[in-house]
């Protein structure tokens, strides 16, 4: 039986023997803290979205307003998180859970429908020796490519994402980003990922980013709209933080680090900004936004750091496909072979897994 | 979904832990004339070796070998051969490091992923850096031939049992003299490991000599008219009992005593790196750490929604088995320092603090404290004025930089601080009327064998890194006398 | 018929202004054939608290001054002294009964070591402070800071020389004295306090007590706003006491072994022995989210 330590307030001083003890719990010593530990005392308001949004210097007021980072603490932050050891059911509870928050991608000149269809196939069953492995959440492709996705994966409850809106540059009018978007909505996408005007938020034109995010938004409809904020242009961390919650302000569902055309791609220490943005978002509105960590993570340690990340920094109820997701493809591979390590109690190899 | 962490434990037979563990005098490992000590594991409470311990007239004999060794060998030896035994050590200190590690895990109960990042690498650095400085003592700034100046008597503590005993052997050792050093009573084993790898290294019989031991035994060996210079590390009070043994005898003091250090929090930090600052201010080695940063002082504006971060952020902590490559507060090293921390706490609570503690499991065995914070801690509580040495933050809020600089320096100590804010003026402002030997502007607890380390105050004199901590070790009086 | 002098009474230097002892005693000081020469304050337990007090306020205020206008203050505390350099000669030869010309050279060197310190103050933190290139994405630098309050004893014999060598490391670094004159010679070291009074040095930096240091001193080794105290001029017996008194506090205690050469060129050991290491750390991270590994 297992009690918080925290009922013990007043231990006993008479005893030189430790007076806070409790029962460890049967798992071992360690139990995964509560999502949300504290309750907070006076919940912070929900932000006024519409006050924020009505101009330009009112947007640049609320986000330049947002406490400031520092490159070295986050880093060393998330380095430390890096350093959890990740061993035995855990690894292979994570393994899955990766698996299934992957959106297998391809974003290719030279995609063509075969290629489409064979990563559609590879997501509805990543490892025929092994068909109890998890499938992945999404495929994400170009918007001419959504209906061959779409065919090849009706009714497997696998999702077809894709991105729009200029992807990846985003340099052209609104007009065209909408039309982009219409187009993937008609071949069947169940998802959006769209991406911010990199020019206007360097050049402080909030509104502008804003605006096209509503825009996007309204077009989805019910569709999940995911914002690329392709962190590796933005410059700073600070950048990252607010550009966060202009998205999260105008509504996105996902806030997604990166198109995986710009290096840096995804981040660690810019994945965890992004987290704990959410991570507040939920503490003052109640609302769960999502979080996509896209391009660059490659092995299946990469994988299980991020979802450390996940766990420690927005919380546990985060660790679902619905809250998390890898924009990746060679990962799924790794995962696989680690999976068969697990399983099989030796080290598997490339041989072993399809390539597809 | 929940995540488990699996338990990920160190294997403890890397320890390669012996049942008994004897003294190292005149190159040998010798059983001494006091009783044996035994040394807990404080994650268990359960003993976990024994240790042979000095008498006084061990005391004597380990300050006559030290005597020999220096007049006979050391001071005569140029300095680029002391530098190349002192490299040496370093690299036996990197080549054993992860026995090291386990060992001063089990022995002094703080989390592998310290030993094993922190305390083990930054011994061999200290090592390393002051062999550089054996040959090089003429440039240090201390006039052009400053000299050593005989044997050292070093007494070290339990919370960084061997990066104490590196922080105190490599300088006097670069710097020429010879040491008997005398680890905390509870906390012996890793020095005694390092003895095995200073014999390893051949290091002269006699240079260096290490006497487990009670107070008592430290008592003798500072007091012992043998000796030229002594180093300690440890408590206010004993440093200030060192200090007027020593009075009018002319032996080198340098102390480095305890801490109430401050973190300034301003509304315009970066706050997330701010918490995890103070995190790691108090709760790095379960806060058995002199230059904790005990105190928090949080700007009113912000005050609220920094504590909520904060302790959003302590309750993830995982408190638990210190071999656990995932545990990030470990044990408390001995069941009186436990004691202590909880009747501090008791004191808090019915002063009228408010009491938060973490939810963190506590294993059913061994001696362990949930992270506290007490918040709305006056300044005339014990919690805000005494050195409690444990996982326990005192909180109070300031209104202006003028009110957070005279908060923080309203101590007798003076050892650390640290100041959180995105304005450079005010980082650099509030740093320099801060009384305290290191300030940490938006990071905490960083240490480096290059970076002078040591207190204003009650804090102690002397400093330990950098050339001020060889000049620590080194005859610079240089006034002419009649 | 010869005119009848003027005679001066001998008042403490506290604060920067000449108050008599708060007790209302005094001693007399004797010229060199041993006839009385005039009534010196002698210091009381109370004006030793008074000093303190007050040395605490200069401190605060010379610790704030630049190091380039601590040197012109020392530098014009010279200028008042070469000013005055027969007063001082014929003070010693009177008092002490020294060679005018070995009185002369005294006072001499006592100017020179004024200018010397007072090249030091803009010097101190290069010498010793410095960056400290640690291991990791910091900047860390150590700079010495002045201690804060230095008691001391001022030196017998060198009745000026000892008096500046003792008084001038311990202020060029911005710290404040308070310092108990020899018995034998107040005239001399109330002589100095008037061309400090007269120099730009801001008040409380330096004062001075006339009287017994084996009295005053005790009161002010355990005296918890004092930080360190300079014994090097304290017999062996007070030393001990003083140093025992100091450790209540953990004061710094200046003591080197033997008896100060205050004529040979001086070290640093007094310098460095009032100043304190502060270590900073700031982080440094890199410019750009795309300059690699850290941004």
């Amino acid at each position: 039986m297992s009690k918080p330590a925290a009922a013990a307030t007043t231990p006993a001083a008479k005893q030189p023997t430790p007076a806070a003890k409790q029962p460890a719990p049967a798992a071992g010593p360690h139990v995964a803290p509560q999502p949300l530990p504290v309750q907070r005392s006076k919940p912070g308001l929900p932000p006024d979205v519409a006050a924020i949004s009505a101009s330009n210097s009112s947007l640049k007021a609320f986000l330049h307003a947002l406490p400031a980072v520092d490159p070295v603490g986050l880093e060393a932050r998330v380095a430390v998180l890096g350093t959890r050891s990740i061993k035995k059911d855990s690894k292979l509870q994570l393994i899955d859970l990766a698996i299934s928050m992957v959106d297998l991608t391809t974003l290719e000149g030279a995609d063509t429908e075969g290629k489409v269809r064979n990563l559609c196939r590879k997501a509805l069953l990543p490892d025929p020796d092994y068909p109890d492995t998890p499938r992945t959440a999404a495929i994400c492709v170009y918007p001419d490519m959504v209906r061959t996705a779409a065919t090849t994966l009706a009714g497997s409850g696998i999702r077809v994402a894709s991105v729009a809106t200029a992807f990846p540059a985003g340099r052209s009018s609104l007009e065209v980003k909408l039309a982009d978007i219409a187009l993937a909505l008609e071949a069947g996408a169940d998802e959006i990922d769209m991406v911010i005007d990199r020019g206007a938020f360097l050049s402080g034109n909030y509104a502008k980013v804003f605006e096209e995010i509503t825009a996007a938004k309204k077009a989805c409809g019910q569709t999940v709209l995911k914002v690329i904020l392709e962190t590796g242009e933005l410059g700073t961390y600070d950048g990252v933080r607010r550009a966060s919650w202009l998205a999260l302000l105008a509504g996105a569902d996902f806030i997604k680090t990166s198109t995986g055309k710009v290096s840096p791609a995804a981040t660690l220490p810019v994945t965890y900004l992004m987290l704990q943005a959410v991570r507040n978002w939920h503490d003052m509105t109640g609302q769960r936004r999502s979080v996509k960590a896209a391009g660059g993570i490659r092995t299946t340690k990469d994988a299980i750091k991020y979802l450390v990340m996940v766990n420690e920094v927005a919380g546990a109820s985060w660790l679902d496909p619905d809250y998390f997701r890898f924009g990746a493809s060679g990962v799924v591979n790794d995962l696989i072979m680690q999976r068969r390590t697990q399983k099989e109690g030796h080290y598997s190899g490339p041989g072993y897994v399809t390539v597809d | 979904m929940e995540l488990h962490y699996a338990s990920a434990p160190e294997n403890a037979s890397i320890a390669r832990l012996a049942s008994r563990y004897q003294m190292f005098v005149d190159g040998k490992f010798i059983d001494g004339q006091g009783p044996d000590l035994e040394s807990t594991n404080p994650a268990t409470g359960k003993p976990l070796a024994a240790v042979s311990s000095a008498s006084a007239a061990d005391v004597d004999t380990a300050v006559a070998a030290a005597r020999r060794a220096y007049e006979n060998v050391w001071s005569a030896m140029p300095g680029a051969e002391r530098g190349k035994y002192l490299f040496r050590i370093a690299r036996g200190i990197a080549e054993r490091a992860r026995e090291l590690a386990v060992l001063e895990t089990l022995d002094n109960g703080k989390p592998i992923r310290e030993t094993r990042d922190f305390d083990v690498p930054n011994a061999a650095q200290h090592f390393f850096y002051y062999a550089g400085w054996a040959d090089k003592i003429q440039h240090a700034g201390f006039g052009s031939r400053p000299g050593a100046l005989g044997v050292a008597a070093q007494v070290i503590p339990w919370n960084f049992p061997l990066l104490m005993a590196a922080w105190k052997l490599a300088p006097a050792l670069a710097a020429g003299n010879t040491v008997v050093i005398k680890p905390a009573e509870t906390t012996s084993l890793s020095i005694l490991i390092l003895a095995e790898i200073i014999a390893d290294a051949g290091l002269p019989a006699g240079v260096v000599n290490i006497l487990p031991g009670a107070g008592d035994i430290g008592a003798a060996l500072v007091e012992h008219d043998g000796v030229d210079k002594v180093a300690f590390t440890g408590s206010t009070a004993v440093g200030k009992k060192i200090q007027h043994s020593l009075a009018g005898t002319h032996k080198k003091l340098t102390l480095e005593l305890g801490g109430k250090g401050a973190n300034i929090v301003f509304a315009d930090a970066a706050q997330d790196q701010a918490v995890e600052g103070v995190v790691n201010g108090i709760f790095f080695n379960q806060g058995q750490v002199c230059c904790a940063g005990s105190r928090l002082l949080v700007q009113e504006s912000i005050a609220e929604e920094f504590l909520d971060r904060l302790k959003t952020r302590a309750a993830a902590l995982r408190v638990g088995d210190p071999l656990d490559k995932n545990t990030d507060v470990g044990a408390i090293n001995s069941a009186a320092q436990l004691t202590k921390i909880t009747e501090l706490c008791a004191a808090g609570s019915n002063e009228g603090a408010g009491r938060w503690t973490s939810p963190a499991m506590l294993p059913e065995q061994g001696f362990f404290v949930a992270p506290t914070i007490f918040t709305d801690a006056t300044a005339s509580m014990r919690i805000s004025r005494e050195e409690i040495f444990g996982p326990v933050l005192a909180v109070s809020t300031f209104r202006t930089p003028d009110e957070a600089v005279a908060k923080a320096n309203n101590t007798p100590y003076g050892l650390s601080a640290g100041v959180w804010t995105e304005k450079g003026s005010r980082a650099m402002g509030v740093a320099a009327g801060l009384k305290a030997g290191v300030v940490w502007d938006n990071t905490f607890n960083k240490f480096d064998p290059t970076a002078a380390f040591g207190g204003y105050g009650e804090s102690g004199f002397g400093r330990e890194g950098g050339p001020s901590g060889l000049a620590a070790y080194l005859n610079t009086d240089d006034e002419g006398v009649l | 018929m010869a005119r009848v002098a003027v005679s001066k009474t001998y008042k403490l230097y506290i604060g920067g202004v000449f108050p008599r002892s708060e007790s209302g005693r005094t001693y007399q000081v004797t010229d060199r054939t041993g006839t009385f020469m005039a009534n010196a304050a002698l210091a009381s337990r109370k004006d030793g608290r008074e000093a303190v007090s007050a040395a605490r306020k200069g401190h605060v205020t010379w610790a704030k001054a630049t190091p380039y206008n601590r040197g012109q203050v020392i530098y014009r505390i010279a200028e008042m002294l070469e000013g005055r350099r027969t007063e001082f000669t014929s003070a010693l030869v009177d008092t002490l009964d020294m060679d005018p010309a070995k009185a002369a050279e005294e006072v001499d060197a006592a100017i020179d070591r004024l200018v010397h310190y007072a090249g030091w103050t803009d010097k101190i933190a290069a010498v010793f402070g410095g960056s400290n290139p640690v291991s990791g994405p910091y900047f860390s630098y150590s700079a010495p800071e002045p201690t804060g309050v230095v008691a001391a004893v001022a030196p017998s014999g060198n009745a000026l020389l000892g008096l500046v060598a003792v008084i001038a490391p311990i202020i060029c670094s911005g710290n404040s004295v308070v310092i108990v004159a020899d018995a034998a010679t107040p005239n001399v070291a109330i002589a100095f306090a008037e061309a400090l009074a007269t120099s730009d040095l801001p008040a409380g930096v330096v004062n001075i007590l006339t009287g017994q240091a084996a009295e005053i001193m005790p009161y002010l080794a355990s005296h918890g706003d004092v930080n360190a105290l300079d014994l090097s001029a304290a017999g062996a017996v007070l030393r001990t006491t003083l140093a025992q008194a100091a450790s209540e506090t953990v004061k710094r205690v200046y003591a080197p072994k033997g008896s100060p050469d205050y004529a040979a060129i001086p070290g640093t050991g007094r310098l460095r022995a009032f100043l304190e290491i502060k270590t900073l750390w700031h982080p440094v991270g890199a410019v750009s989210l795309t300059g690699g590994g850290s941004y």
